[in-house]
């Protein structure tokens, strides 16, 4: 089994490691770099719990090699917070209750920040279609499309 | 859960990686998007003893009109087939397909040619494919070859593919005249495959009698289904109801589906009947309007 020097931006921070071929992305990150706020849910491509952006795109980090990413820039859960200040994206989910177990919650964020990069205005069809990748066993829907939609309107009013 | 272990190899160009797969022949697979190969080899359904990663050879990734094709790169992203303006305004039985596939998320790293190269009967673009007419570019150590679609699934999860060659390119005839296709899919949930899905493509003569027709089912036995006795039935004639529900009721004679968490054969198959009446309704509509 082949070894690999990778290296990494992850939230804007270079990180080198050296990992076996068969390391998955979310590993990476949470046992590597410690940063657990990627969940591992479902482990199977479904939940969307292990969200990540991969050079600006939500991808299943569950189902990607870390060793793919090398060269590439992630952006994580933990990405989002800039000097103490929640994101929008974050801020939306506590005014709207966008949270239950809070098992799914960074994927959701990660998705819903993704989609907001492209549509600052997205319908509730709009969000469902995006988090349709994204499952919430709490089933608390309603409010995490509010949640994405309240961040989009607060980043409009900006 | 994590793969077995495996050698992982980045070629930089084409040749490279067909020197790898030659080198390891029968011992290496291909990773392009990963998003059937990795759960297979998590789940230890499968192993393979090299992977060989194309996602850093360059101009493999495309969607363009040529020779009176359209040419899509292999390692396409389901993302942007989904996205391509050419594809939603000319082709849109492809973006009927990609729309379906997975979910939002998968399709960012899921490809054209990995979603077809798998063999996968429960993969949505095979039907579809089947329904066009494609064909399929492979490259190997002795260079490129074309195969029609017709003789690509040659059984489950198995295609003419030789194990040193990559799937690097997909060909569909443009549209000619008054044509048009579409793809219909029930599923229990986003993300989950087909319980039954039907392709359909026709092309209409000058008095409005189908001159071509290509009906095609997604998960509907060990390869995908080709439903010829269904497009010979339609050919010459009026796409009218009548039509469409005989043709539709012998599609879903051809189905040979499972019973599975899905429901039973005989509901699979009445819902391939009820997709492909849909599924050629749409079809007609499109190459009425085109």
């Amino acid at each position: 089994m082949s070894m690999h020097e990778i290296r990494v931006a992850v939230n804007g921070e270079k990180k080198e490691a050296e990992v076996e071929s068969r390391l998955l992305l979310v590993h990476l990150l949470r046992e590597v770099f410690r940063l657990t706020g990627t969940h591992i849910g479902c482990d199977t491509t479904h939940c969307g719990a292990c969200t990540v952006l991969l050079d600006g795109h939500p991808v299943k980090s569950c189902t990607v090699l870390a060793v793919q990413a090398d060269g590439r820039e992630v952006m994580t859960v933990e990405g989002l917070e800039k000097d103490g200040k929640l994101h929008p994206i974050q801020e939306g989910f506590f005014q709207e209750h966008g949270l239950q177990c809070g098992y799914c919650t960074p994927g959701m964020m990660m998705t819903g920040y993704a989609l907001l990069e492209t549509n600052a205005d997205p319908s509730e069809m709009d969000v469902r279609r995006a988090i349709s990748g994204n499952l919430c066993r709490c089933t608390g829907y309603v409010n995490i499309v509010k949640s994405v939609r309240h961040a989009a309107a607060a980043a409009r009013a900006k | 859960m994590i793969p077995g272990p495996f050698d992982y190899h980045s070629p930089k160009t084409l040749s490279e990686a067909v020197g790898l797969l030659s080198q390891h022949k029968g011992e290496a697979k291909v990773l392009s998007g990963g998003q059937s190969l990795l759960p297979l080899l998590k789940l230890r359904l499968g192993t393979a003893g090299h992977l060989v990663d194309i996602g850093r050879i360059p101009g493999l990734e495309y969607i363009k009109e040529e020779g009176g094709m359209l040419k899509i790169g292999g390692r396409t992203r389901e993302s942007a087939l989904e996205a391509s303006d050419i594809v939603r305004k000319k082709y849109p039985i492809l973006a009927d397909t990609a729309a379906v596939i997975a979910d939002p998320i998968v399709r960012n790293l899921a490809t054209v040619g990995g979603n077809l190269a798998h063999g996968d009967p429960a993969n949505d673009h095979p039907a579809t494919m089947l329904a066009v007419g494609a064909q399929v570019v492979a490259t190997g150590p002795k260079g490129e070859r074309t195969i029609p679609i017709d003789g690509f699934f040659t059984g489950l999860f198995e295609t003419a593919l030789e194990p040193d060659e990559i799937l690097t390119e997909i060909r569909i005839p443009a549209p000619a005249g008054k044509s048009g296709g579409a793809y219909v899919k029930l599923e229990r949930k986003v993300g989950d495959f087909a319980t039954a899905a039907a392709a359909a493509h026709v092309t209409l003569g000058a008095g409005g009698e189908v001159s071509r027709a290509g009906i095609a089912l997604t998960n509907a036995g060990p390869t995908p289904i080709k439903a010829e006795a269904a497009e010979k039935y339609l050919q010459g004639k009026k796409p009218d109801a009548a039509a469409i529900s005989e043709a539709a009721r012998l599609a879903s004679q051809a189905a040979q589906p499972e019973a599975d968490r899905r429901g039973s054969v005989e509901y699979k198959r009445e819902m391939a009947r009820v997709l492909t009446t849909r599924a050629l309704k749409k079809a007609v509509e499109r190459a009425q309007g085109a």
